[in-house]
C-alpha cells in the first residue's frame, strides 16, 4: 500500500493515470451534476459572508450532507470486511435519543454526550459480537439491531419527540467556527484521523486482506475475528456521531424518524465511491464524495424545481447505473457489440 | 434418562427441529395468551390473526423463495405500495375494469421482479443492492402517480373488503383464502416440483447445481418474478384491506417479511428450510401484536423489541445447529 502511495506522484499528470484512477468515476459523476447546477441554477456557487459566517449552496450542501458522510466513512469499514451494517439508522435514533433526553433533563453536556456515544458503542459491540463471534451473516445480525433499536429508542423516550433548548448542544449540528459549519471540522477530523491510520499503519492492509480472502488472512496470522469486530464498533462510533448531528440539527430526538433510511444512503454512498460490496480494496474518499454526490442530486432536484418526489426514482436509477457500471458481464456484452 | 437427552439430541438434529420449535413457541405464546387474557384463544381472534396479516404471509412466500435460494429481496414492500398505488389510480383515473386492474398490477409485480431477477443473474450484481435499488424505484414512482392516498370506491374491491365468509362460529376475509391457496400452491411448487427442487439446490450451492445441468438462470430469474408476483398480490389483498392506494403503505414491511421467514425456520444463507415456516413465522409475529393489543398497557414499540430478541434467538439456535451438523459429518 505504501509503496503504490510513494510511486504515485510520478505519474501524476498522464491522461491514463487519470482515467483509471479509482476516484475518477466518481469525481467525474460529482463534476457533471455541478456543471448542471452552474448551467441551471443561478449564483449556485456564490458566497456571501453574513455575521461572520458563510453562506452559500456549496457550503448548504456540504453541511448537510455531515451525518452521511460520517455514517458512509463507518459503513465503508465494514463493508471493506465482507461485512455490512443496516442498523446505522437506529443507531442514529438512539445515540440521539439518550443525548436529548440527558439534557432535557439537566445533565452537563459532556457526560450527555459520553452517554450517546456510550450507548452507540455498545450498539457496534453487539453488532461486532454477532458477527466476529457468533459468524452470523452480517446482515442478518444487523438487521436484529435495526429492527430493536429504534424500539429502544422509543421505550428510552415512551414514544414521545423530545426537544431540547440548549445552546451548546445546537453548536454541534449548526454551529460555525471560523466562518465553517462546525459539523464539517467533525468529519474532516474524523476522516483525517481514519485516513491517517489506514495509510500510515498496516491497518489499511488488514483490512483489506480480511476483505479479499478471510481464511487466507487468517492462515498468515491476522486476527479477523477482533478485526472486524472493530470496523462494527467504528462504524457505530460514526453513527453515534452522526446521531449526535441530527438531533442537534433539528434541536430534537425523533426515534421513529431519525435518521431513517440512513444506513440504505450511506451503503449507496460506498457504492457510488467505487468500493465494492464484495469487500477488499476501499475507498474513503470515494466515499465521501459519494455522499457529496448524493446531496448535491437531491439540493438539484430541489433546486431545479423538479417534485422532489422524482429524487427516489433517480436514485434508484443511479444505483442501477453505478451496480452495471461495476459488472464485469456488463462490459462484456458492449464489448462484443463493438 | 441416557436415553431422554438421546432422543432430545435425535430430536434437535432433525431438520425439521427448528421450524417445529417455531410451532411450540407459537403453541406457547396462544397458551400465554389465553392464560393471562380471557376471551384471547376465542376462534375469531385466532382467526382474525390470519385476516391481519394476510398480506404478510403471501409476501413471506415469495420471499421464501427468495430466500431458499440464498438471495435476499428487498423490494417487496415498496412493490406492495406500487401495486395498492396503481391499482387506486387505474379504477379511479382509467376506470379500467377491476378485474383487468388486478391481472394489470399481479403482471407487474411480476414483471418488476423478474427484472431484478435478471439484473442479479446475469450481471452478476448482488441481490442486496439490485433489490435495494428496486425498493427505492417502486416506491419512487408511487409518489410520481400521486403524493397522496387514492381511495378505491371500485364496487367489487368494496365487496370483497366487506365480505365475511364464515368458518364455524368465525368467519374469515376472501384475502385469507387467496393467502392460504397461495400457501398450498407454493408448498407444492417448493417441495414436488422440479423447479421447488431447483431452488433448493440453487440455494445449497449454486456452482453444483449449475454442474448438475440446472437451468440456474431461469430459476432464478422465476424466483424473483414469483417473489415481486407475491408482492403484488398481497398489494391486492392490502387494497381490499385498506381501501386506498398510498406511497406510504406498508413501510418496511420486507423486514417483517424476513423476519417472518427466519423466525419460520428458513436459514437465511439458503437451501434449508420449508415454505410452510412462511406460516407459523407470520402467526408468531401476528400473535406478538395481538398480545401486546390485548395487554393495552404494553406500548407499540415492544412489538420491534420483542421481534428483535426473537430474531436474535432464533439466528443464534440456527447458528449452534450448523455448527454442529458441520462437525458431525
Amino acid at each position: 500500500m505504501n509503496t503504490r502511495s510513494l510511486a504515485a506522484p510520478a505519474a501524476t499528470f498522464t491522461p491514463g493515470f487519470i482515467m483509471n484512477h479509482p476516484l475518477f468515476k466518481p469525481m467525474a459523476a460529482l463534476m457533471a451534476l455541478l456543471l448542471v447546477d452552474l448551467i441551471f441554477i443561478p449564483g449556485f456557487f456564490s458566497l456571501e459572508v453574513k455575521e461572520g459566517h458563510l453562506y452559500g449552496a456549496v457550503i448548504d450542501i456540504i453541511n448537510r450532507a455531515a451525518p452521511l458522510m460520517l455514517a458512509a466513512l463507518g459503513m465503508t469499514v465494514v463493508i471493506a470486511t465482507r461485512g455490512i451494517d443496516i442498523s446505522v439508522g437506529a443507531q442514529v435514533a438512539l445515540s440521539g435519543t439518550v443525548a436529548c433526553m440527558l439534557i432535557a433533563d439537566n445533565t452537563s453536556m459532556p457526560v450527555a454526550l459520553a452517554a450517546a456515544m456510550g450507548a452507540a458503542l455498545l450498539c457496534g459491540a453487539w453488532n461486532g459480537l454477532l458477527v466476529a463471534a457468533l459468524k452470523l451473516q452480517p446482515i442478518v445480525a444487523t438487521l436484529i439491531l435495526m429492527v430493536a433499536g429504534r424500539g429502544l429508542a422509543q421505550l428510552l423516550t415512551d414514544g414521545q419527540i423530545i426537544t431540547v433548548y440548549y445552546k451548546q448542544y445546537f453548536f454541534i449540528g449548526s454551529g460555525y467556527l471560523l466562518g465553517l459549519p462546525f459539523a464539517l471540522y467533525i468529519v474532516a477530523a474524523v476522516f483525517a484521523v481514519v485516513a491517517l491510520m489506514m495509510k500510515k499503519t498496516a491497518l489499511g492492509l488488514f483490512i483489506q486482506s480480511v476483505g479479499i480472502n478471510p481464511v487466507a488472512a487468517r492462515l498468515a496470522g491476522l486476527r479477523t475475528a477482533t478485526l472486524i469486530f472493530f470496523t462494527y464498533v467504528f462504524c457505530a462510533a460514526c453513527a453515534g456521531v452522526a446521531g449526535l448531528m441530527i438531533s442537534s440539527n433539528i434541536k430534537s430526538a425523533d426515534a421513529n424518524n431519525a435518521g431513517l433510511l440512513l444506513e440504505l444512503d450511506a451503503i449507496l454512498a460506498v457504492t457510488l465511491g467505487g468500493t465494492s460490496l464484495a469487500g477488499g480494496k476501499f475507498s474513503l474518499a470515494g466515499s465521501v464524495i459519494g455522499a457529496l454526490i448524493i446531496q448535491t442530486l437531491t439540493y438539484t432536484i430541489y433546486s431545479l424545481g423538479v417534485p422532489p418526489e422524482v429524487n427516489m426514482v433517480v436514485k434508484s436509477l443511479v444505483v442501477f447505473a453505478v451496480c452495471l457500471s461495476q459488472s464485469a458481464e456488463f462490459k462484456n456484452l458492449w464489448k462484443r457489440r463493438k | 434418562m441416557s436415553t431422554v437427552i438421546a432422543n432430545a439430541r435425535r430430536m434437535s438434529s432433525a431438520p425439521y427441529f427448528t421450524a417445529l420449535v417455531t410451532v411450540i413457541l407459537l403453541v406457547a405464546l396462544l397458551l400465554a395468551g389465553g392464560a393471562a387474557y380471557p376471551g384471547f384463544l376465542s376462534l375469531q381472534v385466532m382467526l382474525n390473526l390470519l385476516i391481519d396479516n394476510a398480506y404478510l404471509l403471501v409476501i413471506a412466500i415469495g420471499m421464501s423463495f427468495v430466500i431458499l435460494s440464498g438471495g435476499i429481496d428487498l423490494s417487496v414492500g415498496s412493490v406492495l405500495a406500487l401495486s395498492t398505488m396503481v391499482a387506486a389510480w387505474l379504477l379511479a383515473s382509467a376506470h379500467w375494469p377491476p378485474v383487468a386492474v388486478i391481472a394489470a398490477v399481479l403482471l407487474l409485480g411480476a414483471g418488476f421482479g423478474a427484472l431484478q431477477g435478471v439484473l442479479i443473474h446475469f450481471f452478476k450484481l448482488q441481490a442486496f443492492i439490485v433489490t435495494l435499488g428496486g425498493m427505492f424505484l417502486a416506491r419512487g414512482l408511487c409518489y410520481l402517480i400521486s403524493i397522496n392516498s387514492i381511495t378505491i370506491d371500485d364496487p367489487l374491491f368494496v365487496t370483497l373488503s366487506q365480505a365475511q365468509l364464515s368458518f364455524f362460529d368465525g368467519f374469515v376475509s376472501p384475502g385469507v383464502v387467496i393467502a392460504l391457496v397461495m400457501l398450498a400452491a407454493a408448498i407444492f411448487v417448493a417441495h414436488f416440483t422440479p423447479f421447488g427442487r431447483a431452488v433448493y439446490a440453487i440455494g445449497g450451492n449454486e456452482q453444483s447445481a449449475h454442474m448438475m445441468g440446472l437451468a440456474v438462470g431461469r430459476t432464478r430469474v422465476a424466483i424473483y418474478a414469483i417473489s415481486g408476483f407475491c408482492a403484488a398480490l398481497a398489494g391486492v389483498l392490502f387494497s381490499f384491506y385498506m381501501l386506498s392506494g398510498y406511497g406510504l403503505h406498508a413501510q418496511g414491511t420486507e423486514l417483517d417479511a424476513i423476519a417472518a421467514v427466519v423466525i419460520g425456520g428458513t436459514l437465511l444463507s439458503g437451501g434449508y428450510g420449508y415454505v410452510a415456516g412462511a406460516l407459523s413465522g407470520v402467526l408468531v409475529l401476528g400473535a406478538i401484536q395481538t398480545l401486546i393489543a390485548f395487554d393495552g398497557t404494553l406500548s407499540s414499540w415492544w412489538t420491534k423489541i420483542v421481534i428483535g430478541a426473537l430474531l436474535f434467538i432464533f439466528c443464534v439456535v440456527q447458528r449452534l445447529l450448523s455448527t454442529r451438523s458441520k462437525e458431525t459429518q
